[in-house]
């Protein structure tokens, strides 16, 4: 008998001939008491993200490129060498990854602009679905400094409403501040191996 | 689908459960032994009295930001028992998306089937090295030694398990496995390990952090196979996730070509849907935030992004032998959050070490003998005070109260089966049960329990008591009977006028 048809008998023999598969409550929060990108949930998005240390930029829609600009400028200075995602490179007026940089070569880049696939306002999270808008999953991983675009009609409320916004078909980052650690005396440091250095750029027209 | 050894030589009968023999299950001598050691080292109670404290006041605040807690309790718990019923079915769905999106999927009975396979599977890429997502199963199936012994060497990339595994050292907590280490301990460590470190580092956690970053940057950017555990896999999409929160997990799930994730049958949940509920109960249950930093998902094998080559090892490993114990069966719901190991009092005081298994505290107390069969890890059941914090602060729910006074019970009864004669604690138990059946007899029982007070140290205690019944006393304390009984005081205060006393 294969490992395979072994595990699965014991598994039937455990839960005998007839087991109860109980119905599951759904009575949780799943419905948007806010519509996706009020300001109420901008907001709270804001909040929630500064707490865990991320910098938010809040501007217009047409104000997208002149935000990351100055961004890359205050942090960078002029020399410095930038990549965006495909999908947002013309909007930012950046080179776009070509998708064949080894990791290597990508961390000789100082910083990455994309946009994501949905964010998260309780959670002050972002989610990258590796899309041409999103980048593949080095690019926004190797690079110290990451900046993302956020458009407010991508802001919903809670974890339910993103889950069912996403395609898990994809490879899925969910990133809620810069990285961190806290396995020394469970003292919080932020930007390990991730980027150290986590931008959020939120575009709202009022 | 693959088999990793096809001869694989089957004990007993095949389509019983089977416990686990091999691994990181059981240490080397009972609880109370172990725990009487680690309770002789106060640095560890200092560190884990001010770690503990620190997280539950950090889980207490963000579990109380959430209106609808208790209802994503009780669907994290009948998601996690519907998949229990139907555990095939979901495994075999899971396997059928894996492989239509490009992954390989094996199966293995033990931690030497696993291993085995593992070990194959990175020879094949020709690689000596690995670089490794922190993962409680393949710490249980003990991964890492099983690699040396083939030549290769498997570097951990969690800081917590870098600092476990530079010290040569065993990890005491499931969520920060080097908590019983203070930061001189660490700066020390790094400075007489790692290569090339900067000598004038100091014990400033980030500056710790920047130290490890450094050392472990170049096998990243350079690691052609990792391996990983996995918290969920999602039947009906393939998908499997880690999550996590320094970015050693997206450095090991993205920059490697090959991708090998070793994952206990238990983690499957059904549906893309039920990810809403778990990643609301782990980050907050766990680290005591909102979110954590990072938490992938990933389905197979995508072009042109990430591993090229993925295999997902589905591991039994004992897993079918606690699904078989109706009661205990819902240890396996259990998301490695570690919230039950922070509220425990025993914990708090014996660290992770005492409990000889990869998994400490409440949780590890019956995951550990369920995985193993009771007879194999018998202490463990006993290695705690039944408060009941664990079960409250469960984000599935698991009344671990309740499954270890089963386990208990399923000790004693295997004793008795043993030994034929009756231990010495069934025979106190029956005379125990005789004395209270009668009032008459309870009374004059309760009488000679006062001549105990002849035995009383100068604290009211009874630290040592004669043979037959110094085994209880040996890890115990006892009151002294006291001077009175409840029922002779009620009696002399109230006794008079209350017809109903009768004695």
């Amino acid at each position: 008998m294969s490992a395979r048809e072994e595990v699965l008998a014991r598994i039937r023999s455990a839960v005998g001939p007839n087991p109860r598969a109980e119905t599951v409550p759904r009575d949780y929060g799943r419905a948007a008491p806010h519509p996706a990108g009020s300001p109420a949930l901008l907001e709270l998005l804001t909040d929630r993200l500064e707490d865990y240390r991320a910098t938010v930029h809040r501007t217009s829609g047409a104000g997208v490129a002149d935000a990351v600009a100055a961004i890359l400028t205050d942090r960078l200075g002029d020399r410095r060498t930038v990549l965006a995602a495909p999908g947002v490179a013309e909007r930012v007026g950046i080179t776009p990854d070509t998708g064949d940089l080894a990791p290597a070569d990508l961390d000789r880049v100082d910083a990455v602009v994309t946009g994501c696939a949905v964010a998260i306002a309780e959670t002050g999270t972002f989610v990258l679905d590796s899309s041409p808008v999103s980048g593949r999953r080095a690019l926004t991983l190797v690079p110290d400094l990451h900046i993302c675009i956020i458009d407010a009609d991508q802001v919903v409320g809670s974890v339910p409403e993103a889950i069912a916004r996403l395609d898990p078909a994809r490879p899925l980052t969910f990133v809620s501040g810069p990285s961190a650690t806290s396995d020394i005396e469970l003292q919080r440091v932020e930007g390990v191996h991730g980027p150290r250095n986590l931008h959020v750029v939120l575009a709202a027209d009022a | 689908m693959s088999d990793a050894r096809g001869e694989h030589v089957l004990l007993g009968m095949p389509t019983i459960p089977h416990a686990s023999t091999v691994g990181h299950l059981r240490g080397d001598e009972p609880f109370p032994d172990a725990a009487r050691r680690e309770l002789g080292k106060p640095q560890l109670r200092r560190n884990l009295g001010a770690a503990t404290a620190t997280i539950r006041a950090k889980r207490a605040q963000v579990v109380g930001e959430v209106d609808d807690w208790e209802h994503l309790r009780e669907a994290g718990r009948a998601i996690k028992a519907a998949t229990m019923a139907r555990l095939d079915e979901h495994l075999e769905r899971l396997e059928r998306e894996v492989t239509a999106r490009g992954g390989t999927v094996h199966w293995a009975r033990d931690a030497a089937e696993a291993n085995a396979l593992v070990t194959d599977l990175v020879r094949h890429t020709g690689e000596r090295e690995v670089v490794k997502v922190k993962s409680m199963a393949t710490q249980e199936i003990g991964l890492n030694e099983a690699l040396e012994q083939a030549g290769i060497t498997a570097h951990e990339t969690d800081l917590a398990e870098l600092i476990v595994q530079l010290a040569e050292d065993k990890p005491s907590h499931i969520l920060v496995p080097a908590i019983h280490r203070n930061r001189a301990e660490i700066r020390e460590l790094f400075l007489r390990t790692i290569p090339d470190i900067d000598a004038t580092l100091t014990d400033d956690p980030r500056q710790l952090a920047m130290a490890a970053r450094r050392y472990l940057r170049e096998r990243f950017l350079t690691a052609r196979v990792a391996i990983s555990g996995a918290n969920f896999g999602v039947a009906e999409t393939g998908t499997c996730s880690v999550v996590e929160s320094e970015g050693n997990g997206r450095m090991c799930l993205t920059l490697p070509d090959t991708l090998i994730t070793v994952m206990g049958i238990e983690k499957v949940v059904p549906t893309w849907a039920d990810l809403e509920v778990f990643l609301q109960l782990l980050p907050r249950s766990s680290t005591g935030e909102r979110m954590n930093p990072y938490t992938s998902t990933w389905s197979g094998v995508t072009p042109g992004d990430g591993p090229q080559d993925f295999h997902l090892v589905l591991l039994d490993n004992g897993r079918t032998a606690a699904l078989a114990d109706e009661i205990g069966r819902s240890a396996l719901h259990c998301i490695r959050c570690s919230a039950c190991l922070n509220v425990c009092p025993v914990y708090e005081r014996t660290g992770g070490h005492a409990y000889g298994s990869v998994y400490p505290g409440p949780i590890g107390a019956i995951l550990s003998p369920l995985l193993t069969g009771v007879e194999d890890n018998a202490s463990l059941p006993y290695a705690s005070s039944l408060c009941g914090a664990c079960y409250d602060v469960c984000p599935v729910k698991i009344d671990i109260p309740s499954i270890l006074v089963h386990l208990r019970a399923e000790h004693v009864d295997a004793q008795e089966q043993a030994h034929r004669v009756p231990t010495g604690e069934s025979l106190l138990m029956r005379a125990a049960a005789r004395a209270m059946s009668a009032a008459p007899r309870w009374v004059r029982a309760q009488a000679a329990a006062r001549a105990g007070r002849l035995l009383g140290g100068r604290r009211g205690r009874i630290s040592s008591l004669p043979f037959p019944l110094s085994g209880w006393t040996a890890s115990r304390d006892l009151p002294v009977p006291p001077r009175e009984t409840f029922r002779s005081w009620w009696l002399r205060e109230r006794g008079s006028d209350d017809g109903r006393e009768r004695s």
